[in-house]
C-alpha cells in the first residue's frame, strides 16, 4: 500500500514536472523565407537543438502579430519567448545564445573574443544592407554602367570578408560561431547575384566560397537557409512586377 | 600587476564619452589620448584599421572598437557595478533600444543641423517620433536602466548633443511640455557626478555656436 501510494505520487510529480517542461518554452518566430536576418536566427535555433513555431509573414500585409510584436520597426524576424518578443536578428541570436547557454555556444566564453565576434558581426550588419538593397539591386535590376558598377563594388565587398577569413575554417577561428552566423545566409543568394552579374564567387573569393560550403555542409545552416534556386525565382518574379524583361 | 587600459578619444564624440563613462563608473584607471580627427594618429589607424574611428579601447595592448561593443566588453571584464541588466531578455531590450539610439536618433541629429526647407521640417518630425518612442519607453522610471544608470543611459547621452544642436540653432525639438518624462531624465542624468564630468555641455554649446551659429530657425 505504502509503496503504491509512494510510486503514485512520484508519477504525479513527474507528470507535473513534465508538465511544466513542456509549458516551459513556447518559441515563436515571425518570418520571411528570404529574409538574410531571419536565416540568422533559423540557425541559432537549430544549432541549439530547439522546437519553434514558424510563422510566414507577408511583408507587403504584415500580420497584427508581427505590428503588435515589433511596433517599433515593424520588421522581420520576431522572436516570441513565452509571450515575449524579442526583436533584431543580431539581438535576438545572442539573445538565444545566452538563454540556452549549455549547447553549441555561439559566442566565445573569453570577453576579448565575444568582442571581436561582436564587432565583426556589427560591421556584416553595416554592410548587409548596401549587399543587397543597393549594390545587389544594382545586379539584377538594372543594365550597363550602373550594373557593372555595381557588381565591382559587390565584388568588393565579399573581397574585403574574404581577407578577413583567409585561412581560418570560420570567421572566428576553428569554431563555428556568431560571425558566421550573422554572414552566411548571404550565399544562397551567391547564385542569384552570380547568374545576373554574370560572374563566379568562388572564381573571385575561393577562401568564401569554401567558408559558404563548410558552413552549408551544417545541419542546422542547410536547414534554415533558402533554396538558392527560389531565391533565384523570385528575382525574376520581382524583375517581371518592375517591369524588366 | 596594474591592467593597462587606453582609451583613444575625442571629447566632443557622443560616442568617445560613452566609454569614459563606463570606465569611470567602474572606477578604473586608464590613460585618456586625445585624438585630433583630422589628423588622426598612426595607432588609431593602426587599432581601428576597418572603421578608422574613436573610441577605441586598448586593453593589455588589444584593442576593441565600437562604443556599444566596448562597453559590453567593459562590463564583462569588469564586473563591479554592472551596466547590463544580467537577466538575457532585459539584457536584449537594452541592447535594442542602444541599437534604435544609434541607428534612427543619432543620423536624424545628425542630418538636421545641416537641413534645410522640407528636408529639415521633414528631420525635425522625424526626430519628435524617436524621442516619443523613447519617452513611452522610459514611462515613470529614474533611468531608462530602471533604479540606476545603465547601458541604455549611456548610449542616450546623444540626446546630449541634440540638445546642443537644438540651443544653437533655435530649435524647438526636445521641450519640457513634449517630453515630460526625458526633460526630467536628462535633468537627472547632468545631476549624476559621473556623467556630468563626460558631457561639457558649455564646452559642446561654445564649439557648436562657432562652426554652425550663423545657421538659424528660419529655414
Amino acid at each position: 500500500m505504502l509503496k503504491n501510494s509512494f510510486l503514485c505520487s512520484s508519477s504525479r510529480v513527474s507528470i507535473a514536472s513534465l508538465t511544466v517542461v513542456a509549458m516551459a518554452d513556447e518559441i515563436i518566430l515571425l518570418d520571411f523565407w528570404a529574409s538574410h536576418f531571419g536565416m540568422r536566427v533559423r540557425i541559432a535555433l537549430a544549432e541549439k537543438g530547439l522546437k519553434y513555431e514558424y510563422r510566414e509573414e507577408n511583408l507587403w500585409n504584415k500580420s497584427r502579430l508581427l505590428l503588435e510584436m515589433n511596433p517599433v520597426h515593424k520588421k522581420v524576424p520576431v522572436l516570441i519567448h513565452n509571450g515575449k518578443p524579442i526583436c533584431e536578428s543580431l539581438m535576438i541570436v545572442q539573445y538565444i545564445d545566452e538563454v540556452w547557454k549549455d549547447k553549441s555556444p555561439l559566442l566565445p566564453s573569453d570577453p576579448y573574443q565575444r568582442a571581436q565576434a561582436r564587432f565583426w558581426a556589427d560591421y556584416v550588419d553595416k554592410k548587409v544592407p548596401q549587399l543587397y538593397h543597393e549594390l545587389g539591386k544594382k545586379i539584377w535590376y538594372t543594365k550597363g554602367e550602373e550594373h557593372e558598377a555595381g557588381k565591382k563594388e559587390f565584388i568588393e565587398c565579399l573581397k574585403f570578408f574574404e581577407g578577413e577569413l583567409g585561412e581560418k575554417p570560420y570567421f572566428g577561428g576553428e569554431n563555428f560561431g556568431f560571425e558566421d552566423v550573422a554572414l552566411v545566409p548571404l550565399s544562397c543568394w551567391f547564385y542569384t547575384y552570380e547568374s545576373f552579374g554574370n560572374f563566379s564567387v568562388e572564381d573571385e573569393c575561393p577562401n568564401l566560397m569554401a567558408w559558404a560550403k563548410r558552413c552549408g555542409q551544417k545541419e542546422s545552416v542547410s536547414s534554415s537557409l533558402a533554396d538558392p534556386h527560389k531565391v533565384h525565382g523570385f528575382v525574376m518574379e520581382m524583375r517581371k512586377r518592375l517591369g524588366i524583361d | 600587476m596594474a591592467e593597462e587600459v587606453k582609451l583613444f578619444g575625442m571629447w566632443a564624440s557622443p560616442f568617445s564619452r560613452r566609454i569614459e563613462v563606463a570606465l569611470k563608473m567602474k572606477g578604473i584607471q586608464y590613460e585618456y589620448i586625445e585624438e585630433d580627427l583630422s589628423n588622426k594618429s598612426p595607432s588609431l589607424l593602426n587599432y581601428n584599421p576597418v572603421h578608422k574611428k574613436v573610441p577605441v579601447l586598448l586593453h593589455k595592448g588589444k584593442p576593441v572598437a565600437e562604443s556599444l561593443v566596448i562597453l559590453e566588453y567593459i562590463d564583462e571584464t569588469w564586473k563591479q557595478n554592472p551596466i547590463l541588466p544580467a537577466d538575457p531578455y532585459e539584457k536584449a531590450m537594452a541592447r535594442f533600444w542602444a541599437k534604435f539610439l544609434d541607428e534612427k536618433l543619432w543620423p536624424a541629429a545628425k542630418k538636421v543641423v545641416l537641413s534645410k526647407g522640407e528636408e529639415h521640417k521633414g528631420l525635425i518630425e522625424e526626430i519628435q517620433e524617436h524621442l516619443k518612442t523613447l519617452e513611452s519607453e522610459l514611462k515613470e522610471k529614474k533611468f531608462f536602466g530602471g533604479e540606476s544608470l545603465g547601458f541604455v543611459d549611456i548610449a542616450a547621452n546623444i540626446i546630449f548633443w541634440l540638445l546642443v544642436v537644438q540651443e544653437t540653432l533655435g530649435l524647438d525639438i526636445l521641450t519640457e511640455d513634449k517630453f515630460p518624462g526625458l526633460h526630467e531624465w536628462n535633468h537627472r542624468l547632468l545631476d549624476d557626478a559621473v556623467f556630468k564630468e563626460c558631457v561639457s555641455m558649455e564646452r559642446l554649446l561654445a564649439s557648436f555656436k562657432v562652426r554652425f551659429g550663423a545657421l538659424t530657425a528660419s529655414k
